[in-house]
C-alpha cells in the first residue's frame, strides 16, 4: 500500500496562538486513521489543514508541507481545486436546508458548473447507495428537504454529499458525537466499506470507535503528535507513558 | 395540610396565571392589528363608492366636471416602484452582501452607521437630494427623479435586513460549501444567500411597502401629471401625490377621489406584497417538509 498522505512539519497557528507544533504523518492509501486526544489538542485543527480549511478562519496561519497523492496542497494547487480532491464531513450534520435531498448530494457538482443530468443523477445515485441512505429516501429525493432527515439520516446525507465530488481522500470530523448509537454503528459500519476506495482520516472522542475502524491511530495532545502507530498497539501497548495514561482513562 | 391539596393550590394558581398571561399576549396582538383594521375599514367606508370602472380607467376631469379617475397616477406609481426597485433592490442586496460576509472592518462599520443614519434622514430631505442629482442637471422632472428619491430611501432598510439575515446563515453551511471545493463567491451567492431568500426578501418587502405610499419625496422629483404618460424622463403622475393634491382642495367630488386613491394604494401594497410572498414560498424548499 502506498503512501497518500505525507505530512511534513506542520505548524498552524490562530492568530498568535500556536495550536500544532511541527506534526508528521505518513497516512496510508485505502486505509483509515483515526487522531484521538482529549478537547482542545489540535486533531480537528491538523484535520482542517488537510483540505485547507483551517485558513478560512480569519488570522489563521499553517506552515509545513503536504503531500497529497502527486499534490504538494500548500504550492501547487488553489484551495477549492483540493477540496474537490479531498471531501470533508463535520461534528454536526450540514445539510442545506434550502435544498432537496437531490440537490444536498448534488450541489458539490452543480456549484463547480457540472450540469449532465443523465450522469448526476447516476452520481447522486451512487452516492447515498454507498452512504446506505438510497433504500430510506429513494421515494422522497425531490420531495423532501435535507433539513427534514433525522440526525443520523442527515450526517449520511453529509457523507454522500462529499462522496457526489469524487474525492480520494475523506476527512471526518467526529463524523458521530451528535448521533445516537445506532446511528453511529451505521455510520462506523460505513466507514469500514468506504475504506476499499478511499483514503479516510478520522478524528473521534470514542476510543472504541478509533478501534472499530482504524487500522492506524495517532494521539495527540496539546498540539503535539505523542505517538502514531498501529491502533491495536496505541491501546494495547504504547510506548509513551502519556498515551497510556489517556487509553486507560486517567485524565482527559 | 395534606401534601397534595398544596400542590392543587399551586398548580391552580399556575393554570390562572398561565391564562392571564395568554389571554394579555392576545390582546397585545389585538391592538397591534386594531389601527390596521381600523384604517382599512374607514378606507373601504369613504372610498370604496367612488371606486368604479372609469376610476381605474380614466384621466382626472378638469375641475367642475364630474367623473374621471386617477388611471395615470396607478400607472405612474407601478412605474416609479418599478424604477426605485431596479435600482434599490440590486444595491441593497449587495450591499448587505458585502458587509455580512466582508464587511467586519472599519469600512464595513462606517457603512452600517450611514446606513442607520439614512433610515432616520426625513424622507423630504431625501426628496430634495434626488432633486439635486438629476432633476437640476435634466431641468425637468420625471419618473426616473422619483424612482431615484424611493430607491435611495429603500436601500439602507434592504442593506441592514439583508446584512442581518445572511448573518443568521450558520457558518457551518459556508464550510459545507467550501468543503465540497465551492468558491467563496459561489458559496455567497447560492449557499447564504439562497438559505436566506425569505428573510432577505422579507426586507425589500419592508422596504418597498415603507416607499410605495410616499408623498413628499415625489413633490418635486415625480412632480405629477393631470395626464397619460409612460415615458420615465417625463413628469409623471402618482396614486400618494394625486391623493395629496385631492385632500387639501376644496371639492367635495375630489375629496371622495382621494379616499378611492387611497384604498386603490393600500390594495395595491397588499397585493404586491402578497404576490412576491407566494412566488417566493413556491419557488423555494422551505415550506416542504
Amino acid at each position: 500500500m502506498g503512501v497518500e498522505i505525507k505530512v511534513e512539519k506542520i505548524n498552524a497557528w490562530y492568530g498568535k496562538t500556536q495550536a500544532l507544533f511541527d506534526i508528521d504523518l505518513d497516512v496510508l492509501a485505502n486505509h483509515a486513521t483515526a487522531l484521538i486526544g482529549p478537547s482542545g489538542c489540535g486533531k480537528s485543527t491538523f484535520i482542517r489543514c488537510l483540505n485547507r480549511m483551517h485558513e478560512t478562519l480569519p488570522g489563521a496561519r499553517v506552515t509545513g508541507r503536504v503531500q497529497i497523492g502527486d499534490l504538494d496542497i500548500y504550492k501547487g494547487t488553489s484551495a477549492t481545486q483540493l477540496r474537490r480532491r479531498v471531501g470533508m464531513v463535520f461534528q454536526k450534520p450540514n445539510p442545506f436546508p434550502s435544498m432537496s435531498i437531490y440537490d444536498n448530494v448534488a450541489a458539490g457538482l452543480k456549484l463547480n458548473g457540472f450540469s449532465n443530468r443523465k450522469q448526476t443523477d447516476e452520481i447522486v445515485e451512487t452516492a447515498l447507495k454507498s452512504s446506505a441512505l438510497w433504500d430510506e429516501v429513494k421515494d422522497s429525493l425531490h420531495k423532501q428537504s435535507g433539513a427534514s432527515l433525522s440526525g443520523g439520516q442527515q450526517q449520511r446525507l453529509c457523507i454522500a454529499r462529499a462522496l457526489a465530488v469524487q474525492p480520494e481522500v475523506l476527512l471526518m470530523d467526529e463524523p458521530c458525537s451528535a448521533l445516537d448509537p445506532i446511528s453511529t454503528g451505521k455510520v462506523e459500519e460505513l466507514i469500514f466499506q468506504l475504506k476499499s476506495k478511499y483514503t479516510i482520516v478520522i478524528v473521534t472522542h470514542n476510543m472504541q470507535q478509533a478501534g472499530r475502524v482504524a487500522e492506524f491511530t495517532g494521539f495527540f495532545l496539546l498540539g503535539r503528535m505523542i505517538e502514531f502507530d498501529k491502533t491495536e498497539r496505541i491501546f494495547t501497548n504504547p510506548s509513551d507513558k502519556r498515551t497510556e495514561d489517556y487509553v486507560t482513562g486517567r485524565f482527559g | 395540610m395534606p401534601n397534595s391539596v398544596r400542590v392543587l393550590q399551586i398548580s391552580l394558581r399556575r393554570r390562572v396565571m398561565d391564562r392571564f398571561m395568554t389571554a394579555l399576549a392576545a390582546l397585545t396582538v389585538l391592538l397591534v392589528l386594531l389601527p390596521l383594521g381600523a384604517i382599512f375599514a374607514y378606507l373601504l367606508y369613504r372610498g370604496f363608492g367612488s371606486i368604479s370602472w372609469a376610476f381605474l380607467t380614466q384621466i382626472p376631469k378638469p375641475v367642475g366636471e364630474a367623473g374621471g379617475g386617477m388611471a395615470n397616477g396607478i400607472v405612474g406609481t407601478v412605474l416609479i416602484l418599478g424604477i426605485a426597485s431596479v435600482m434599490g433592490v440590486p444595491l441593497g442586496i449587495g450591499a448587505g452582501i458585502y458587509l455580512s460576509e466582508y464587511g467586519q472592518n472599519r469600512f464595513g462599520d462606517l457603512v452600517r452607521f450611514v446606513a442607520d443614519v439614512m433610515n432616520g434622514v426625513p424622507s423630504i430631505v431625501i426628496g430634495i437630494v434626488a432633486y439635486g442629482l438629476v432633476v437640476l442637471r435634466q431641468k425637468h422632472f420625471s419618473a426616473i427623479a422619483g424612482g431615484v428619491a424611493l430607491a435611495i430611501m429603500m436601500v439602507p432598510t434592504i442593506t441592514r435586513t439583508t446584512e442581518q439575515m445572511l448573518l443568521l446563515v450558520p457558518h457551518a453551511l459556508r464550510e459545507a460549501a467550501y468543503g465540497l471545493g465551492v468558491p467563496r463567491w459561489r458559496t455567497t451567492l447560492s449557499i447564504t444567500l439562497r438559505t436566506a431568500t425569505s428573510g432577505v426578501v422579507t426586507g425589500i418587502m419592508l422596504a418597498f411597502a415603507r416607499v410605495a405610499g410616499e408623498t413628499a419625496p415625489l413633490l418635486f422629483t415625480a412632480f405629477g401629471n393631470q395626464f397619460w404618460n409612460l415615458h420615465a424622463n417625463q413628469p409623471t403622475a402618482a396614486l400618494s401625490l394625486q391623493i395629496f393634491n385631492y385632500a387639501i382642495s376644496p371639492f367635495d367630488e375630489w375629496h371622495r377621489q382621494a379616499w378611492a386613491g387611497a384604498l386603490v394604494l393600500i390594495v395595491l401594497i397588499v397585493a404586491a406584497v402578497s404576490a412576491v410572498r407566494i412566488a417566493v414560498s413556491r419557488g423555494t424548499l422551505a415550506g416542504v417538509r
